[in-house]
């Protein structure tokens, strides 16, 4: 028996027949929608890189069964930016070099756009650390990543302010 | 991962009548059973799939001034629910220390309660492991112990249960709502996970086809709310089960303690409600010699299953501890890093 899926990824509507339920969000994304932006690094919870926004909410994208979210919204790094101009997060994660070989950016990336959105850290770097936990970067980039999503969330509320005024 | 049926029902009496068939399962946010079926450590005939349930992800307060926690609400939401933290501060510290951000957006109330031991021979298949298959044996057993129990285990499995949200849920009198084949009933969160003996298989007091509908909190736990605290030891600061925590709460008078409650983690296969400890602080002064008895009455019945001795001593000072930042007071805002000796400010008291 196949399984009908309906989700929305970056804007756009999909419906998806799924011969089989076993397969994950992160492995939809990647191998049926070869969004291979989304990173499978443990597959198992236990480092970030796969971090998609699922309604608005970042969540792991390994331990998430795909058609347990029928109807879902789905945001993942190859729907941040809007066409050439960059999501003020990936600007900031350049600016501070918050990454050496990559790997890990995605996620962190859409982690960071996940933690301001929950807006619970404020500017202060120790909260922004704790709250950017769930996700491991094997070349230690954690200076330089703390720093952009400090400047990120700066920029992003000059933005909100000049667009306001 | 083993194939399986996927159901996804409306309601609650479906998804009981969806579980009652053999090898069924419920899924929740899947961020335990997922990873144990990735494993082949769980390979159920049916994931029942109880999100799509309307009704059962709200936070409603309770007449008595307690709360009921619908068993869908995710552990971040219930964290950052200001009502919810202001009354009862030390589980939404005990929530904010677990896992991470993205684990705490999926993970559920319902979930949290019914995740499985971390025990590493649990999750490694070519071990033997009690639990996983009765009567195998148990490889943990003279084998790598420095996260295994301290207390209630028995020489048929010494895994802990490694939940932070159950901690202060059973310091609190938590009530569990249950659902199930033969209608509804509760049972006191202190009675619903079980110690090992002789059955390490049977980890909770739900019969098969059972589900959590909510958890519910009295009215009296909210009493505690200017002295409870969550204090949790691990390998690092974030992202890390505890190795050993603890829940501590006060009500004073003065410096007198009118009552006290206490319950410690990662030491035994249920969160471990310490009440020989509380009755021995009931009425006493407010002050360190107090707690450090009740932290050696608390601890009075462990032994080490191994190589974890450690644990004991580390326990008694995880509760002497935690009850020095309690009689200090709640902090107005949970601190940067929940429950983390390190937290800045965290050792001024002792
Ligand atoms: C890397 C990592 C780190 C973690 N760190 C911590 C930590 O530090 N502290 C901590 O406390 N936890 C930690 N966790 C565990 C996490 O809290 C649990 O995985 C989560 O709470 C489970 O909730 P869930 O909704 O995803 O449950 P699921 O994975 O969906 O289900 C778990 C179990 O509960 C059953 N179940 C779920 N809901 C119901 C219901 N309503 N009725 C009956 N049965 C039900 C399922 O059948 C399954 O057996 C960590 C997990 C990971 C992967
Ligand atoms: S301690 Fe328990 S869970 Fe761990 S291997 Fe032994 S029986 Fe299994
Ligand atoms: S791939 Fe999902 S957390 Fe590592
Ligand atoms: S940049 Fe290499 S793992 Fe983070």
């Amino acid at each position: 028996m196949s399984l009908s899926l309906s989700l929305t990824v970056n804007g756009i509507a999909r419906t998806l027949d799924l011969a089989d339920p076993r397969v994950t969000l992160l492995d939809l994304l990647r191998d049926r929608l070869h969004l291979t932006g989304t990173k499978k690094g443990c597959d198992r919870g236990q480092c970030g890189a796969c971090t998609i926004l699922l309604d608005g909410r970042r969540i792991n994208s390994c331990l998430a069964l795909a058609i347990s979210h029928d109807g879902a919204d789905i945001l993942t790094i190859e729907g941040v930016a809007q066409g050439d101009q960059l999501h003020p997060v990936q600007a900031a994660f350049i600016a501070h070099d918050g990454l050496q070989c990559g790997y890990c950016t995605p996620g962190q990336i859409m982690s960071a756009i996940g933690l301001l959105r929950e807006a619970q850290t404020g500017d202060d770097p120790e909260r922004v650390r704790e709250a950017m936990s769930g996700n491991l970067c094997r070349c230690g980039a954690y200076a330089g990543i703390t720093a952009a999503v400090l400047d990120a969330q700066r920029s992003m509320a000059d933005a909100g302010r000049a667009h306001a005024a | 991962m083993n194939r399986f049926d996927y159901a996804r029902p409306a309601t609650i009496a479906e998804a009981v009548a969806l579980a009652a068939e053999p090898g069924a399962t419920y899924l929740a946010g899947g961020t335990n059973l997922l990873d144990l079926m990735k494993g082949d450590l769980v390979r159920p005939a049916r994931l029942v799939d109880v999100t799509h349930i309307p009704g059962l992800d709200a936070i409603e307060p309770l007449a008595d001034g307690g709360v009921r926690i619908g068993a869908l609400v995710r552990n971040a939401d219930l964290a950052h629910d200001a009502d919810f933290a202001r009354r009862f501060p030390a589980i939404a510290e005990a929530l904010l220390a677990g896992a991470s951000a993205q684990l705490r957006n999926a993970a559920t109330a319902g979930g949290n309660l019914l995740q499985r031991t971390r025990c590493a021979y649990f999750y490694d298949a070519a071990s033997a492991c009690n639990k996983r298959t009765p009567g195998a044996g148990c490889d943990a057993r003279g084998g790598e112990t420095r996260m295994q129990a301290v207390l209630g285990w028995s020489e048929h499995c010494i895994a802990t249960h490694p939940s932070d949200f159950c901690v202060p849920l059973v310091a609190f009198d938590a009530i569990v709502e249950i659902e199930g084949p033969k209608g509804r009933r509760e049972c006191p969160l202190e009675h619903f996970h079980r110690l090992p003996g002789d059955t390490p298989e049977r980890e909770s007091d739900l019969a098969p086809g059972e589900m959590i509908t909510a958890v519910r909190l009295p009215g009296a736990a909210a009493q505690f709310a200017g002295h409870a605290r969550y204090l949790k030891v691990r390998d690092r600061t974030s992202y890390a089960f505890a190795i050993v925590s603890a829940a501590a709460a006060l009500r004073l008078d003065g410096e007198t303690i009118v009552e006290a409650r206490l319950a410690l983690g990662s030491v035994a296969a249920k969160p471990w409600r310490a009440h020989a400890a509380e009755a021995l602080l009931a009425g006493a002064q407010a002050n360190e010699a107090n707690f450090r008895r009740a932290a050696e009455a608390a601890l009075a019945e462990a032994r080490p299953a191994g190589a974890n001795g450690y644990k004991i001593e580390l326990a008694r000072r995880v509760v002497r501890r935690a009850f020095i930042l309690a009689h200090a007071g709640t902090p107005a805002r949970i601190q940067a890093l929940p429950a983390s000796p390190f937290a800045t400010g965290a050792l001024r008291h002792v």
